[in-house]
């Protein structure tokens, strides 16, 4: 088959190829000899690229890896032979010349670690220095909070006073860095804190509701009774379960249709529900318990103020690389200004379950996939959700 | 034929088409029917899917054509289709569902952990996409030609238009069904016909056959190595095919997928007795057409010239209506799965994004197919399996099966398989239909281990860039799946 239309088509595709590959080419070897600025202005840019750099490497806390990569570039930065970076208990990383040292620095620091003082060590009083050409050592403390975490150690031939004041400036900056890793690290347990706040937050209301409807129906229709107390056991062994973070799209919905069966024991034919779901995205992960108070909302704050019956849409799309739920009542409404100010935290409304969502949904997937809500007083309400198809990192 | 019965036909599927995807079976309940709802899609309708989205116009039309031209060695495509399938079953079908990414390149890059490979598999896979693409228009510009008489050109454009109409308009929400339809169409279009033919026949008698029809182009059969570089091609090619692998993730889980491969292995035998029976039937009853170059058009002619009257009008009526099912839900199904690349690689991942990728990834085909000839359907598709097996399967099977790989390898791998297979079509492509030597013709056999080879050597010497998820990554693709907390 030689006279195949895909000759041609592949010969087409390759050229295009081979077009963008010297395009792409030209123009990074044309960048690299563009005009860099003044000796100053690349010094500035030098030094701030390799503490941008570091900084990346810190970011996750004073551990080898990162301190071993940000090592590198902190003592470019200080143009020393060696520096070294360490904790409270071990050399984390060396770089550069001299490492027979390594085990004995723990020992040189230990006066900077307890006193928190920068010191410069020199050969004349700690013989052990001399290693080549370096005879001195500045040792900075890494300062974070007032807890010393740790010091920065330059090894040099000379300590003067450039070098010293660099060395402690750098380790401020190491601790500064660390901070801020020790602030990521509350924030996500903050974060991880409010889901499970938000989970064990099934509304006090809606249980003694539930029980209350079921009560109800314990003398004129035992069955029934019976068959809603054992979806209330579901429905709360879903909510309090203690295992990972997301689920299901297939397995949220049952739980609001536990939910839902619960609510209409109670409200009888006023809340009708319809759904409209792609088979496609039933098994897209999603966060634990980020439908059913959106659910909820719609019953409680849409249809229970409201007059007569009202409907609930529940959709589910497929959507690219995305899939897309939304959430629809023709109930009461809200006041989108309102809504804006609690959304961002400002004042507590009756929705927090909203805010609770979304603010899961920015965490997890980025602010890009809040809840986007469209609603009006007396128009009801449209909520739609947002999330990606692939989430490798996540265990439903 | 009566050009208006092909007419009607083609705008009935293409309708059709359109109406199932938009509204069409998507589960749509009222209260009380949650459990429906929630329930995930059954392996047999997923099957149906896989079976319709996979079966192209090369299986419609060309596999009846080439056994038409070459007899029995054609019939190494359809098995080589069908036990492409047995090697997804064994190899990629679990551990990929339980990888949770959702398209090859969300799978390269959460198993070597690196953007550089996610961007390299995405090209691969557009690529891919647009090739398959193009032997799709060339089948349904040839349907439009021989049962309409219109200018060819006018079947391409129309495939191309109703998929991105149903595409962009947010139809394809719920692509399964449309899929799952589409097979059963093509297989009744198929089947119905053949058994009319085989009963008029019976009626009338075998009318005689000359000694020389039997194989009425003469060409002498192929030798062993291109058989094996075919066959090479087609089963290592089905493991990569990006719509094909798109639709396990409808599966709930790894057990579910083993089970619709299962299916649809089942399924593509069945449907493949039909296009076999076709060309042997041409080879006894319509040998001119080969010589005619019309041997894709058997499958579209043969019902018409061997049951006349107002019956064959009918019957290839719903022969050329399973043709347009093949070209329409085969397009589709691609340029959904890349719109999806392109829009989350290139465009950001936005509503609107997606829509402009899926004009692009369904106008650039048209264009190539403009600039292109339409010969042998089937070989064609092959020479996009033996790319497919040359780059995106290296990579999905060391991905899943080898601690070893890294993102280095990956991308040499994937680059050499690419250069080399693109390479070998382009020289054939250079040296015309008598001058490619036989291992330029079919370069599957020697792409394929060379891709490998490169893949695993440049892994060895980049031991140190394996990524550190490893054990994390491999635990999730090949230990089952913890059953559902709410599975009562």
């Amino acid at each position: 088959m030689p006279d195949s239309p895909l000759y041609s088509a592949a010969a087409v595709a390759v050229i295009a190829l081979a077009i963008a590959v010297v395009v792409g080419v030209g123009l990074k070897v044309l960048r690299s000899f563009r005009e860099l600025g003044t000796d100053a202005e690349r010094a500035t840019y030098n030094t701030l690229h390799a503490a941008s750099k570091a900084g990346q490497h810190l970011r996750t806390g004073l551990n080898p890896a990162g301190a071993s990569k940000a090592s590198k570039q902190l003592r470019a930065l200080l143009g020393c032979d060696a520096l070294a970076i360490t904790d409270v208990s071990g050399v984390l990383a060396w770089d550069g010349a001299a490492d027979e040292l390594r085990p004995r620095l723990m020992g040189l620091a230990a006066d900077v670690l307890t006193g928190g003082r920068t010191q410069v060590i020199n050969a004349g009083e700690y013989p052990v220095l001399s290693v080549g050409r370096i005879a001195s050592a500045v040792i900075a403390p890494i300062r974070a909070g007032s807890r010393v975490v740790g010091v920065v150690a330059a090894f040099a031939p000379s300590a003067g006073a450039g070098l010293v004041r660099a060395t402690s400036e750098v380790a401020d900056w190491v601790a500064a860095q660390v901070e801020l890793a020790e602030l990521d690290a509350s924030r996500t347990l903050l974060m991880e804190a409010e889901v499970r706040a938000l989970r064990a937050q099934i509304s006090p209301h809606f249980i003694y509701n539930s029980l209350n409807a079921i009560a109800s129906f314990i003398n004129t229709d035992p069955t029934r009774a019976r068959e809603l107390v054992v979806e209330f056991a579901d429905f709360t062994r879903y909510s309090f379960r203690r295992h990972g973070d997301f689920t299901t799209l297939a397995e949220e919905l049952r739980c609001i249709d536990r939910y839902l069966l619960l609510e209409r024991a109670r409200f009888g034919d006023r809340v009708q529900v319809s759904l409209r779901i792609a088979p496609e995205v039933l098994s897209t992960v999603i966060p634990f318990l980020s439908l059913q108070p959106l659910v909820e909302n719609a019953v409680r704050h849409g249809l229970e103020a409201k007059e007569g019956p009202g409907h609930i849409t529940i959709a589910a799309n497929d959507s690219g690389a995305f899939a897309e739920v939304t959430i629809e009542d023709d109930g009461v409404g809200m006041d989108p200004v309102q809504l804006q100010s609690m959304l961002a935290g400002h004042t507590d409304g009756e929705h927090v379950g909203l805010r609770n969502v979304d603010a899961r949904l920015r965490q997890v997937y980025g602010d890009d996939h809040g809840l986007v809500i469209e609603t009006a007083p007396g128009e009801g309400t449209l909520i739609t959700m947002r999330v990606p198809k692939s989430q490798p990192g996540h265990d439903a | 034929m009566n050009p208006a019965v092909g007419i009607v036909a083609i705008a009935a599927v293409s309708v059709a088409t359109a109406v199932i995807g938009f509204y069409g079976l998507r589960i749509s309940r009222t209260t009380g029917d949650f459990y429906v709802a929630s329930r995930t899609v059954r392996p047999w309708w997923n099957a149906s899917a896989i079976g319709g989205e996979y079966l192209s116009a090369a299986s419609f039309l060309g596999v009846a054509g080439l056994i038409l031209l070459s007899g029995t060695d054609a019939l190494w495509f359809p098995v080589g289709y069908t036990a492409g399938y047995l090697m997804l079953l064994l190899f990629v079908a679990a551990p990929l569902r339980r990888s949770g990414a959702y398209t090859i390149p969300d799978f390269t890059e959460a198993r070597l952990d690196s953007r550089a490979v996610r961007r390299v598999t995405s090209l691969a896979v557009v690529i891919v996409g647009w090739l398959y693409i193009v032997p799709q228009l060339h089948g349904a510009a040839l349907t439009i030609r021989t049962t309409t008489g219109l200018p060819a050109w006018v079947g391409s454009t129309a495939v191309v238009v109703v998929v991105c109409l149903t595409v962009v308009a947010g139809g394809m929400r719920s692509i399964t069904f449309v899929q799952a339809f589409q097979y059963w169409l093509k297989l009744t279009a198929l089947a119905v016909p053949f058994v009319f033919i085989v009963l008029a026949l019976t009626d009338n008698g075998t009318p005689a056959v000359a000694a020389a029809a039997t194989n009425p182009t003469g060409l002498a059969p192929a030798g062993p190595y291109q058989n094996i570089s075919l066959l090479v091609a087609l089963l290592f090619g089905t493991l990569g095919l990006p719509h094909v692998l798109v639709r396990f993730y409808t599966n709930p889980d790894g057990h579910s997928a083993r089970r619709t491969t299962l299916i649809v292995l089942g399924l593509l035998s069945v449907f493949y007795l039909f296009p076999t029976a076709y060309g042997l039937a041409g080879r006894v009853f319509a040998p001119g057409l080969a010589q005619a170059g019309q041997a894709d058009a058997l499958v579209l002619l043969l019902p018409g010239r061997l049951i006349g009257g107002p019956a064959g009008e009918l019957l290839s009526a719903l022969v050329v209506a399973g043709a347009f099912a093949a070209f329409l839900s085969t397009t589709s199904g691609l340029v959904v799965s890349l719109a999806g690349v392109i829009s989350q690689d290139v465009l950001g991942g936005s509503v609107r994004g997606f829509r402009l990728a899926a004009l692009i990834s369904a106008t650039v085909p048209l264009g190539l197919a403009f600039m292109t000839d339409s010969l042998a359907l089937a070989g064609s598709v092959g020479l996009v399996f033996a790319f497919t097996a040359s780059t995106i399967c290296p990579v999905l099977l060391l991905g899943i099966w080898w601690r070893g790989l890294t993102d280095a390898g990956a991308i040499a791998g994937m680059a050499t398989g690419g250069l080399l297979c693109g390479g070998a079509m382009v020289a054939g492509g250079a040296l015309g239909a008598g001058g490619t030597p036989f291992w330029l013709a079919q370069p599957a056999a020697w792409t394929v281990p060379a891709a490998f080879a490169v893949m695993i050597l440049t892994s060895r010497a980049t031991k140190k860039r394996v990524p550190r998820t490893i054990t994390k990554v491999m635990t999730r693709l090949h230990t089952p799946e913890r059953p559902l907390a709410t599975e009562r």
